[in-house]
């Protein structure tokens, strides 16, 4: 009875989600441009904002740069941790006071900690804004860490590393992450390991604080039924006393290690979990929209795409199949997931190879590359379902310095992508040598190429 | 809350169970305003307009559900709905969701026990173009051996990656099989393997000639459209399809039960043990309405978040589980459920987690709730209702899960009043109306420590 609904399609769990959502990022074209008010508060905070007086609430997403990636290696998971104990007590209110504070009136704040950024993330009714702005600002600059949040939070995330480490999805995405950037930090795992969790101390997450969330690090993004004036204050009481600045230090590029290897972790179960990829693209590549495009017609398009046609629809072998781009700051990918039962692991990984080679040596036809633009200029206006999601576009739309006339432009960097451009991208970005698998479960007639990485 | 963080975990698995508690949270008597009309075969449309941008959602759908499979033909409404995507007389297999695609949509479906649901998300411009699609597979689906075998396939695969892969999913199956004597609910969405593996051709035309007519569906819009000009192009779609006798549908009910079941499940791949107990519960079709509304009142008490009790006693106070939750589902055409579910921390027991639950039932039981407690649980409720009107796909799934389940448009424009009016003396009665009852499930789920030998 935990699932009352089956949907016809999803994700393969974490280990391909987080793929494939950034691929979507920006992949559509409004019918007609937001208007995006940029805002600059007396004490000098930015944002950009959306006015929408359709419901009367207000959503602000927030973004630092750095993220996890900053870890250090024996505090991996320290910026997952302090992502669920922000709200766990500020100021005067413990974490009983603060979770009811928020509770009570419906006040929804949360952070995550990605890759290369600490992301926050606010939806309140409009009644309760100022409250809720109150409560933002002392998060993020009075934390408490009183013991009993802390430890109950060591514990939940403990419990949760040891649930997820017979998870076919979850050894798979930690195996591939290992395969692809070695000792790198993006090889860290996002929620550390049992020895790093029970190492992190009060200290460490306080120092977190101190040193990682800074004005100059901050991104924001605003949606709601609020003015531009109105707006200007707020953003001066919910991050006016953070730091000016800090300085991250350097990371090095994370080059892919990625040499055509099949990986195999042997696992008990009926269906195998499959991670594939290679090198990809920066979201700052001349060739991002080429890549975009092409990405969609071999395995981004939802129920369309190549790897879609032949994997599931014409064979049934998986119920699930298809690849992003994941660009990253340090990296770049591209890369996929299937889950296939054991017998029919190698027909996949065949096909998928295959369908690789295809797009490599033969390009796109002019049917797929227009369906392709139709759809990827056409269903933007579709994320613009919520506050909360047009405020992460904003967001992102910063992150990526996209312009603030991003999505006016967008639609013809889509239109200008050629099937020649395409069939020179693949021709440079794909490499079946460099195609590497990650298979977890017991997968038949599949033979390992070398020793899967330790995770 | 977001991430991969232990705590939004435990919530996104209690929101996953009470998916339908969730969606009468989202009503409002001022919220929706939804327009309907029925044309003269019977299909009713419904439409809630939102222009904030220039998109709209629409969900066909159809009231037959697994709980309307024919004996021994177990997952034929699930696997019949991947089969909608095949052809018509007019539409090649697989061009359904190409041309949705093609037009910047999105499209998708899900099957539960009560109904069968058809998702599109487009531009609103191209709402003509959906209306005809979906009128075409309404009555025109053409299905060849060719298209049944490898979505069969299929089907399969999402059975190994949904339940067999997963011994929590497992156990969940056979508690669903235990609660139930008699009512097809006992039977899982998905189907038997081995009758999944049966289904043929003339089972699964028989179904679809049976149950999908315009008189059984409703179309519910969200978005950028107004009734006046849907009407039109609904009638000129779907005018023509005729009226259809649907088959009659068994009047299930539960018998009397004295005897508590307990189902468990020991499992190599299980890390951390769980624990739960299903009660049933009053449903709106089955059950006194006036308890339906103190129970949402109560889940909320026990269940809402961080400051419910459960969380609060047991996590916070004893430091003795690690999750622990209430779930109630009540919108069902069959009998609902109320359930418990927690998880030890390290060094604790279930039985630990068994007796304070228990405790915390007995409680409830014995003392009732406070006057406190459901002030601030009707008031979260009635803002879960604001933030429903700022999306796209809640109003349809909350509209029509509401009108498959025996409620009516009024009902759930009604729901916030009918919440405020919920006393402390309403939800004391709803409790012991519920809990008090024998009969219950109670599940065990535990690791192994020797391998499995089936298989």
């Amino acid at each position: 009875m935990t699932r009352r609904l089956l949907t016809r399609w999803a994700t393969r769990a974490t280990a391909t989600a987080f793929l494939l959502i950034a691929a979507v990022a920006f992949t559509d074209q409004p019918a007609r441009a937001l208007d995006i008010e940029p805002v600059i508060s007396p004490g000098g905070i930015k944002a950009w904002l959306v006015r929408d007086t359709s419901v009367p609430v207000l959503s602000i997403e927030f973004s630092f740069r750095g993220g996890r990636t900053y870890d250090a290696a024996e505090k991996a998971g320290l910026s997952n941790l302090l992502s669920g104990l922000l709200d766990e007590g500020a100021g005067t209110l413990d974490s009983k006071a603060f979770q009811a504070e928020l509770q009570n009136r419906s006040i929804r704040m949360s952070f995550s900690a990605g890759r290369d950024t600490f992301r926050g993330s606010l939806k309140t009714l409009n009644k309760h804004r100022d409250r809720a702005i109150g409560l933002l600002d002392l998060a993020l600059t009075k934390p408490r860490f009183d013991t009993e949040p802390l430890e109950r939070m060591r514990q939940q995330s403990l419990i949760s590393l040891k649930r997820r480490s017979t998870n076919p999805d979850y050894i798979a995405g930690r195996t591939w992450a290992t395969a692809v950037f070695g000792d790198h930090p993006y090889a860290i795992p996002s929620s550390g390991t049992p020895a790093t969790i029970a190492g992190i101390t009060r200290d460490d997450l306080v120092e977190f604080v101190r040193e990682r969330f800074a004005r100059d690090l901050l991104i924001v993004g605003v949606t709601g039924d609020i003015t531009a004036a109105e707006l200007a204050p707020l953003l001066d009481r919910a991050f006016g006393s953070l730091p000016e600045s800090k300085v991250l230090p350097a990371i090095a590029d994370a080059t892919p290690r990625l040499t055509g290897d099949t990986y195999v972790v042997e696992l008990d179960v009926p269906q195998s979990s499959i991670i594939f990829g290679q090198p990809g693209l920066r979201r700052d590549d001349a060739d991002w929209y080429t890549g975009l495009v092409m990405n969609y017609i071999l395995g981004g398009g939802g129920f369309s795409s190549r790897l879609y046609s032949e994997v599931r629809e014409k064979r049934g072998l998986a119920y699930s199949v298809g690849t992003g781009l994941h660009p990253m700051r340090l990296s770049a990918l591209i890369s996929g997931g299937a889950g296939t039962k054991n017998a029919n692991v190698a027909e996949s990984l065949k096909i998928i190879r295959a369908e690789w080679d295809r797009m490599r040596t033969g390009g796109v036809t002019a049917d797929e590359l227009s369906r392709a633009k139709s759809y990827l200029t056409g269903s933007f206006p579709l994320r613009l379902s919520s506050t909360d999601r047009i405020a992460r576009m904003l967001v992102s739309i910063q992150y990526h310095d996209l312009g603030i006339d991003y999505i006016d432009k967008r639609a013809n960097y889509i239109n200008v992508v050629s099937a020649e451009s395409i069939a020179k991208l693949a021709r440079r970005l794909l490499d079946p040598g460099k195609l590497t698998f990650v298979v977890v479960g017991k997968p038949a007639a599949v033979t390992p190429t070398a020793p899967a990485p330790q995770i | 809350m977001l991430g991969l963080f232990p705590k939004s975990a435990i919530l996104t698995a209690i929101a996953a169970l009470m998916f339908a508690a969730i969606g009468h949270r989202s009503a409002n008597a001022t919220v929706f305003n939804p327009e309907s009309f029925t044309i003269e075969n019977g299909l009713q449309v419904v439409i809630v307009p939102n222009h904030r941008a220039p998109v709209a959602t629409m969900i066909v759908y159809y009231k037959v559900g697994a709980m309307d499979e024919p004996p021994g033909k177990s997952g034929l409404a699930h696997y019949f709905e991947h089969l909608m995507f095949k052809g018509t007389k007019n539409m090649a297999p697989g061009e359904f969701s190409r041309t949705v695609a093609r037009n910047g949509g999105r499209d998708n479906a899900f099957t539960s026990q009560d109904y069968t649901g058809y998702v599109t998300t487009f531009a609103a411009d191209r709402l003509d173009l959906m209306l005809k699609l979906e009128a075409d597979r309404m009555t025109g689906l053409r299905l060849t051996p060719e298209d049944i075998a490898p979505e069969r396939r299929v089907v399969l695969e999402e059975r190994l990656s949904r339940i067999d892969n997963n011994p929590r999913a497992q156990l969940s199956e056979q508690a669903g099989a235990a609660l139930y004597a008699n009512h097809p609910y006992r039977i899982p969405i998905i189907g038997w393997e081995h009758e999944i593996k049966s289904l043929n051709r003339a089972d699964l035309m028989a179904f679809y000639r049976a149950w999908y007519t315009p008189n059984n569906a409703v179309i519910v819009i969200s978005g950028d459209v107004t009734a006046t000009n849907v009407k039109p192009m609904v009638q000129r779609h779907f005018g023509a399809l005729p009226a259809r006798d649907l088959p009659t549908r068994p009047d299930w009910k539960e018998p009397p039960r004295s005897a508590d079941r307990a189902v468990s499940l020991s499992h190599p791949r299980v890390r951390q043990p769980s624990w739960s107990r299903r009660y049933l519960a009053p449903s709106y079709s089955t059950g006194d309405r006036q308890h339906i509304y103190a129970l949402n009142v109560l889940t909320e008490i026990l269940s809402g978040g961080t400051t419910g009790r459960l969380y609060r006693r047991l996590v916070v106070e004893q430091a003795l589980a690690a999750h622990t939750g209430a779930w109630y589902s009540g919108d069902n055409r069959g009998p609902g459920v109320f359930g418990f579910h927690g998880s030890p921390r390290p060094g604790r027991t279930l039985d630990e987690i068994e007796t304070a639950i228990e405790a915390e039932i007995a409680a409830v039981l014995k003392d009732g709730v406070t006057d406190e407690e459901v002030k601030l649980a009707i008031e979260r409720l009635r803002a879960e209702a604001v933030f429903a009107r700022d999306s796209l796909n809640a109003p349809p799934r909350i509209l029509g899960n509401a009108l498959m389940s025996g409620q009516s448009i009024e009902d759930v424009e009604a729901w916030p009043e009918r919440i405020g009016a919920v006393t402390k003396k309403a939800v004391d009665a709803a409790a012991r109306a519920v809990l008090n009852t024998d009969g219950t499930v109670t599940t065990r789920l535990t690791p192994q420590s020797k391998p499995e030998k089936k298989s």
